[in-house]
This record gives structure tokens, C-alpha cells and sequence, in this order.
């Protein structure tokens, strides 16, 4: 596996301490170096490299739900390749029953690799189905409007604590969404 | 969604203070033995003969092991919680056989040969294995809880020792009212309850700590 950029322990650390703008500008980095090395992971699986985007999202969910299991002390780049591999090796038992069959099929896909993430198989709406509607709106307000949470909640008519815990939760469900899928 | 929006929404979900998985396991720790000790209390008491067994070796030894037991598989449980444990994380818990095996030999040397199976059935082993899983419940119920903020690289591994430390939690109260105080039986019957509630712990750990 290739190494994430050498100061992200830095940028993390930054992050750890409520740094909105670093974290952002790590997890970019993180999802930069882990989408090559999930496609790898599932072409030397023999798997298509189609859900290769869902991967990074499940992990990058992961890496946020757990970095509290990060120790700050010690670099950050062997726990970020033990958390994707553990969501790959995860990824491929789930799917292992059904698509075994056809390696063939994928060495084409595999050698024209494009640098742009592919698209996530899980379109919002299906993935956002195991949200209530308040908390899809406060998911897609936050993330593709781009609004605070202050903002989020002066339009819901919530407190900005209330958006934060809702938020909290929605983003706990969907690592929870990822792992139940099957398709 | 795409990749960069939900790198937003996890940005906007940035709290400066997260709790850490080893202050959760000290609180389960903590609440999950005082729900042991009460219970052990309520249904059947600290042997009255306490202030006598302390003076002897024999009743010593059997809370040092259990209580050094304790530490150690919260030690175990608190690095299993990490992505990066492998089943290594787990070998401080060795000086718990190590104390278990140096315990029940000096028993072996002290007590003529003909004695040792009395010592070894006890009198209360069926108590003991029924009590020490059942006082466990509250423990390992806050335990495999604590365990859901970590990321146990091995879930059942780490539900296992979630069990072994509730487990010994309740051996250390149960300890107190149990009067059979031989290393022979500690090593049996302790060793054999605790393997129950490891396995409950493997099976609960399978199902509730994936991540």
C-alpha cells in the first residue's frame, strides 16, 4: 500500500482538535490514497471494481465513527490501513456468495482503471432510505448545500445542538446501512 | 452521494471532545462491579467467616489471582479494541495462568496426595458455576456497550475476553462468599465459569461489535 501523505498525522491531530477545515482537507487525502488501494484490493480479488466507490465511503465513515481508536501519540497511517482493510476483507465476505464467477470479465475494467471516482453503486436515495426524512435533510443540507449547522438549524427550527446530535446519528446509521447491504 | 459530500457532512460532524474507548471501559468496569457486588450481597452474602479467612494463605491467594485476573483482561479488552490488535494483544493475560499453575502447585506439595480430590470437587462447585455467569451478566452487558466506541480488529475475540473480565468481575464478589478456598478448585470451577461467559462474550461480540 502506498503512503498517505506524511503530515496527516499532523493534519489529524488539528482535526482531532475541532478543526472543521483540516479534517475536511485530511479525509480528501485519506479518500485520495484509499480509492487506488481498494481497487486494487477487489481486482486482486477478482471482483469488479464497481463498488470500488462504495468502499471509500464506508470507509471514510468508519475512519470517522472510530478515530477516537486512533492513538494520537503514533503515526496515523498504520490504523487508516488496518481500518481498510478491515472494511475491504469485510466488503468481500459480504459479496463473497454471489459474484465469484466472473474474473474474466473484469481484467478489461481493471486495466482501463480511471483516476475520477466511479460512481457510488448506492445512489443517495436508496442509501439515505434508512434515514428519517429530518435527518436526510439535515444530511443533504449539510453535505451538498454545504450549510453550518447553525444554519442547518435556524431553516429546521432546531436548536445547532440538535442538528449536531441529529447529524451524529444519521452518519451512524448510514455506516450501519453500508454494513447490512447486500447488493 | 458522492464521496466528496459526504466528506462534508462528516467535516460538519467534528466535535472537539470524543470519548475514548478506555474511559468507557473504566465506567463499565466500575458500574458493572458495583451491579456484581450488590448482587452478590443481596442473594448470598459474604461468607461469615471472613475476618478468619483472610488470615489464611489459601483465601488470599484465590482474590489475588482473581483480582490480578481482572486487571489483566481489562488490559486485554482495552487493547483489543483497536483495528490494529492481533491475538499478541492478548498475552498479558498469561500471568494469570502463570500465578494460576505456581498456586496449585504449592497446594499439590502441602496437601497430602489422598486430599486432593475433596479439594478439587469443594462444596459448593455448582453454585459456583451457576453464580459467577450470572453475577458476570451486568459486567459483560457494560463491557461489550464500552466496546462499541472501539474497533476491535477481531470482534469475537474481543466479545471473548469482554467475557473473561466480567466474568473474573464476579469471581472477585462471588470469591467473598465462596468457601471453597483451594487452588484446585479455583482452577477448576473459577476457570470453567469464566470460559462460559467467555463464550456468551464471543457469540455477543460476533453480532454486536462489527463495525
Amino acid at each position: 500500500m502506498s503512503e498517505p501523505a506524511s503530515d496527516l498525522s499532523e493534519i489529524m491531530r488539528a482535526a482531532n482538535g475541532g478543526d472543521a477545515q483540516a479534517y475536511r482537507h485530511a479525509l480528501t487525502r485519506i479518500a485520495g490514497w484509499l480509492r487506488p488501494i481498494v481497487r486494487r484490493g477487489l481486482a486482486g480479488a477478482g471482483r469488479s471494481i464497481d463498488d470500488a466507490e462504495d468502499i471509500v465511503q464506508e470507509t471514510l465513515l468508519s475512519i470517522h465513527l472510530k478515530r477516537q481508536t486512533w492513538d494520537a501519540e503514533k503515526p496515523i497511517e498504520p490504523w487508516l490501513r488496518a481500518i481498510a482493510r478491515h472494511k475491504l476483507i469485510d466488503h468481500l465476505r459480504r459479496k463473497g456468495v454471489h459474484d465469484h464467477l466472473d474474473i474474466d470479465v473484469f481484467s478489461e475494467t481493471l486495466s482501463a482503471e480511471a483516476e475520477q471516482p466511479t460512481l457510488a453503486a448506492f445512489e443517495r436515495d436508496d442509501l439515505m432510505a434508512c434515514l428519517a426524512p429530518r435527518q436526510k435533510e439535515i444530511v443533504s443540507g449539510v453535505s451538498i448545500e454545504g450549510l453550518s449547522a447553525r444554519e442547518m438549524g435556524e431553516r429546521l427550527g432546531m436548536s445547532e445542538g440538535a442538528v449536531r446530535v441529529a447529524l451524529h446519528r444519521a452518519l451512524k446509521l448510514l455506516a450501519e446501512a453500508y454494513r447490512r447491504s447486500e447488493a | 452521494m458522492r464521496t466528496d459530500d459526504l466528506i462534508e457532512a462528516l467535516a460538519a460532524d467534528n466535535p472537539p471532545q470524543r470519548a475514548s474507548v478506555g474511559r468507557g471501559l473504566m465506567l463499565a468496569a466500575f458500574g458493572g462491579g458495583i451491579i456484581a457486588a450488590a448482587g452478590m450481597q443481596v442473594a448470598m452474602g459474604v461468607r461469615p467467616d471472613i475476618a478468619a479467612a483472610l488470615e489464611t494463605w489459601r483465601f488470599d491467594v484465590k482474590l489475588a489471582i482473581v483480582w490480578l485476573a481482572v486487571a489483566m483482561s481489562l488490559l486485554v479488552v482495552w487493547r483489543l479494541a483497536s483495528p490494529l490488535s492481533r491475538l499478541a494483544s492478548a498475552k498479558p493475560i498469561l500471568l494469570v495462568p502463570a500465578a494460576m499453575v505456581l498456586a496449585v502447585a504449592v497446594e499439590l506439595s502441602s496437601v497430602p496426595a489422598s486430599a486432593w480430590g475433596t479439594r478439587l470437587v469443594g462444596s459448593n462447585a455448582l453454585i459456583c458455576l451457576t453464580a459467577i455467569p450470572v453475577l458476570a451478566l451486568a459486567p459483560l452487558a457494560a463491557t461489550l456497550y464500552a466496546l462499541r466506541a472501539g474497533a476491535p480488529a477481531s470482534p469475537g475475540t474481543a466479545g471473548a475476553f469482554a467475557g473473561l473480565f466480567a466474568s473474573m468481575m464476579a469471581a472477585a464478589f462471588y470469591g467473598l462468599h465462596c468457601a471453597d478456598d483451594s487452588p484446585l478448585f479455583v482452577a477448576t470451577w473459577y476457570l470453567l465459569a469464566s470460559l462460559i461467559v467467555a463464550t456468551l462474550g464471543a457469540v455477543l461480540g460476533r453480532r454486536f461489535l462489527k463495525w
